[in-house]
């Protein structure tokens, strides 16, 4: 039997940037909030204070910021045919464990989605017709708008600075951003960053061959900021040392850097790290949550009472713990009935290499950024015919190379023997010379009927609790529509003056194995009716009113862009509601 | 079932205020201020100098010699041995690397496809044990001698059997075996020379790496040029 705390008004799974933002939100409104976090306290300015921080064996390799697979993992399996078998060790994607979650080893990259993007198929339906999307896509429309959301996008990057060149501003097209953006109200916070060199030839390189290049949108400063809370973030430094690891610089936006510091001194908040919550309690009748359990560092259960619970962990465990505490119905592929684990989606990404004379360019890899680099918008979205293509969807091309870090980046042209000291020789006279972005191409996954998460119904976590299964797997659609994005983006490599261009397109089947980006989307989508969607449209839980759902679990398919932004102007969105109507009048925000 | 903590956490929960009452659940409570200590800093677990940690001392030749292959002496670094390769593998198959540590380790343990992942419950520190052992019998068998003690022309055919798959160590796959000291002798070659390999930063003077610099602003828009800086460890001392 579980120990019961006192009562609080608002309970949060996970402390990461949905939480943060959440508990901010709700403090503020006079709520008292206490945020229960997996994962220990994390100080960037004390743990990774350089240079503990720019060590790639630790952080990169080793995995040591990140959630262990001991702790708990998934299984994976391309389809329903096999056996699902559990994730091991990381590799497709990386699970933040802590305070500030994946905001603390991101990248940074903080996009807007296309306002497109969020009428998906009543979009590519009117333009291109019902026939033209494959019979098993299930994309549907987020049910907002991208102007209901602007404000939010607006509040979040304003929160971290966001360092950029605004394309779109109340309409006005903007030389040097992208134009292709969504409208926004006002300019980026704070400039873009400086440009290293094979940055700035891809954009030289684009911009000859007709594109219109702009700096990708960045949480690691251009200069000092002083955030609307007060925090103050410090210039980015380019150690070329950010996503998998921490920053003690305040350079890179994170929860750390931006909210926690004001957050944590509102007497109604209060913090619990290293417990994990293993599940949502609901009343007799299974509508209304009473608050949560979770297990302390004796392995003693404690029960959590609370008002309103807002589930704010990573997506996969957003949908463990919704179909571990029995809400909602599980989705079932075979008659598409249910919506928990529905249209489960990640990222299509792909790069091609440039080998360059050395003689002639030195980039110095190692000067970078987690969000740097030159991009261009041609291709995402449906910012391009998709008719004459055949495929649908699209993302972002860009020199987007975000390390010189040699056991990542050190890569030889084709042919070259694997060891020896031909092999050095080939490290040597590449290093410098090389272009070689993770993703050069990055890519929207749509979502399809057999795409889906459910309870693995073999291997457990350490409280001996179903793991989620993933079935996943590549569909013509995206892998087509990848290889015509690596060729083109090919193209620019190749106008930039490389002496080789390597491609390296997706290729079928998905792989657990190969990182593909952390973007894990869908699973507990939000939508216009209780029959499309488990939330509704301010990420309130059909089923139980007084549960909203924060995060990437929400997006009913991915976007060609990195999901924060979005994962975060949702959940001030949310916030706002909860603020402005649900407090009011606590019960459903719409009626089904 | 509590967690096993791994170091960082116990610095962590040291960090800040451990709850103990009983009326309240064990966990770190952070309110009212963010937990900071001065000086609670996250050291690495250095390689420390000495003996062999994990291998035998006939498995420490035969590593040596293999990693003096993989990464020969020549014009642009010493070989593999001198800049401590093998140390660096033989610290990392001692500590929580060598026992699959953060693993999801329950079973049942089965083979899958490719694209599922290492299914195997063989830790890489059992794997070398075994696979080293079987290479020197090999030799033994078909040379007379250990490996170590064979030619470097003999010993490059060798591993080019284990890369092509056409050597066999007792019941386990060579190739596999070659991938996996191939991956360790260049994560060894590459890594911070504090875990033990890349000794007085060889590697990254080779290749033009700064190392842990951490702070480009005077160079990110001096295109095409070289870097001046003299790389640098995490231990903040180039060169030790």
């Amino acid at each position: 039997m579980a120990k019961k705390l006192p009562a609080k008004d608002a309970v949060i799974v996970g402390l990461g940037w949905t939480g943060s933002i959440l508990a901010h939100e709700l403090c503020d409104a006079g709520l008292s909030v206490s945020a229960i976090e997996r994962g220990p306290w994390r100080d960037p300015t004390a743990e990774f204070t350089p240079p503990v921080a720019q060590d790639e064996l630790r952080f990169r390799i080793r995995h040591d910021l990140f959630l262990r697979p001991s702790q708990t993992s998934l299984t994976f399996r391309n389809n329903r045919d096999e056996t699902a078998l559990p994730v091991r060790t990381w590799g497709a994607f990386m699970l933040g464990n802590g305070v500030g979650g994946g905001g603390l080893h991101w990248n940074a990259e903080t996009w807007r989605f296309l306002p497109s993007d969020f009428v998906l198929r009543s979009h590519l339906t009117q333009r291109y017709g019902a026939k033209f999307l494959p019979e098993d896509m299930t994309i549907q429309d987020w049910g907002i708008t991208y102007d209901d959301l602007e404000p939010h996008y607006d509040r979040f990057e304003y929160l971290c600075g966001t360092s950029g060149t605004a394309g779109n501003v109340k309409g006005q097209i903007h030389d040097g951003g992208n134009p292709f953006e969504g409208p926004r109200s006002r300019p980026y916070p704070t400039p873009a960053q400086k440009q290293p060199f094979s940055h700035t030839l891809f954009a030289n390189a684009a911009r000859e061959l007709g594109y219109k290049p702009f700096p990708q949108p960045s949480g690691n400063l251009s200069q000092a900021y002083t955030n609307p809370l007060g925090v103050k973030l410090g210039p980015c430094t380019y150690c070329g040392f950010c996503e998998w690891f921490a920053c003690a610089n305040y350079s890179k936006a994170s929860p750390q850097t931006t909210i926690l510091p004001v957050l944590v001194r509102k007497p109604n908040f209060e913090a619990r790290t290293d417990c994990e919550v293993i599940r949502i309690n609901l009343d007799n009748l299974g509508k209304r949550a009473t608050g949560v359990t979770f297990v302390d560092t004796s392995g003693e259960e404690w029960e959590q009472p609370a008002d309103l619970v807002l589930l704010c962990a990573f997506q996969l465990f957003n949908v463990q713990l919704l179909l571990l505490s029995g809400i909602g119905q599980p989705y079932e592929p075979r008659t598409g009935r249910g919506q928990i684990g529905r249209n489960f989606t990640h990222q299509t990404v792909s790069s091609a290499i440039g080998f360059f004379d050395k003689a002639k360019y030195n980039f110095n890899p190692f000067i970078s950024s987690g969000s740097i680099g030159m991009c261009i918008d041609e291709f995402n979205g449906d910012n391009f015919d998709h008719g004459p293509l055949g495929f649908v969807g699209g993302g972002y091309l860009g020199q987007v190379q975000t390390n010189g870090r040699p056991m990542e980046t050190t890569p030889v042209p084709p042919g070259t023997p694997a060891w020896g000291s031909e092999w050095k020789r080939a490290v040597r006279d590449n290093y410098l010379s090389t272009v070689y972005s993770g993703a050069g191409v990055h890519a929207s996954w749509y979502a399809y009927r057999n795409n889906y998460l459910d309870l693995d119904p073999t291997y457990k976590d350490r409280f001996r609790r179903p793991l989620m299964r993933m079935t996943m797997d590549f569909h013509e659609n995206e892998l087509k529509m990848n290889a015509y994005l690596t060729d083109r983006y090919a193209e620019i490599l190749e106008h930039m003056g490389a002496k080789q261009v390597v491609k390296q397109p997706r290729k079928g089947p998905y792989d657990i194995t190969s990182y593909q980006t952390s973007h894990l989307c869908g699973g507990a989508i939000m939508g216009t009716t209780p029959g499309n969607s488990a939330l509704n449209v301010y990420l309130q839980s059909w089923d139980v009113p007084n549960l909203f759902v924060q995060g990437a679990s929400a997006f009913p398919q991915n976007a060609g862009y990195n999901p924060t932004g979005t994962v975060a102007a949702l959940a001030y969105w949310s916030a706002a509601a909860i603020r402005s109507q649900y407090l009011k009048n606590p019960g459903p925000l719409v009626h089904a | 079932m509590a967690p096993s903590l791994n170091r960082r956490e116990v610095i962590a929960a040291t960090a800040t205020a451990l709850i103990l009452d009983s009326r309240d659940a064990r966990a770190t409570l952070i309110k009212g201020a963010l937990p900071f200590h001065p000086g609670a800093t996250n050291a690495p677990d250095v390689a420390q100098p000495g003996p062999w940690r994990f291998f035998t001392p006939e498995e420490g030749t035969t590593v040596e010699a293999i990693v003096d292959r993989l990464i020969p002496a020549d014009n642009l670094t010493p070989g593999g041995k001198d800049l401590g390769c093998a140390i660096f593998i033989d610290r990392q198959l001692a500590g929580s690397y060598g026992h699959f540590g953060g693993h999801y380790m329950k079973g049942p343990f089965q083979r899958g496809t490719k694209q599922q992942g290492q299914q195997s419950d063989v830790t890489p520190a059992e794997h070398y044990r075994k696979a080293l052992a079987a290479l020197d019998d090999h030799c033994k068998q078909a040379f007379g001698k250990r490996f170590a003690e064979l030619p470097d022309s003999e010993k490059d055919a060798i591993i080019k059997d284990l890369e092509d798959d056409k050597l066999k160590l007792a019941e386990g796959s060579g190739q596999d075996f070659f991938k996996q000291i191939l991956n360790d002798t260049q994560t060894g070659f590459f890594a911070d020379p504090v875990y033990g390999g890349n000794k007085d930063m060889a590697a990254w003077k080779m290749i033009g790496f700064p190392g842990a610099h951490y702070d480009y602003r005077e160079w990110v828009d001096r295109h095409n040029q070289p870097v001046t800086l003299a790389p640098v460890s995490i231990k903040g001392h180039p060169n030790r």
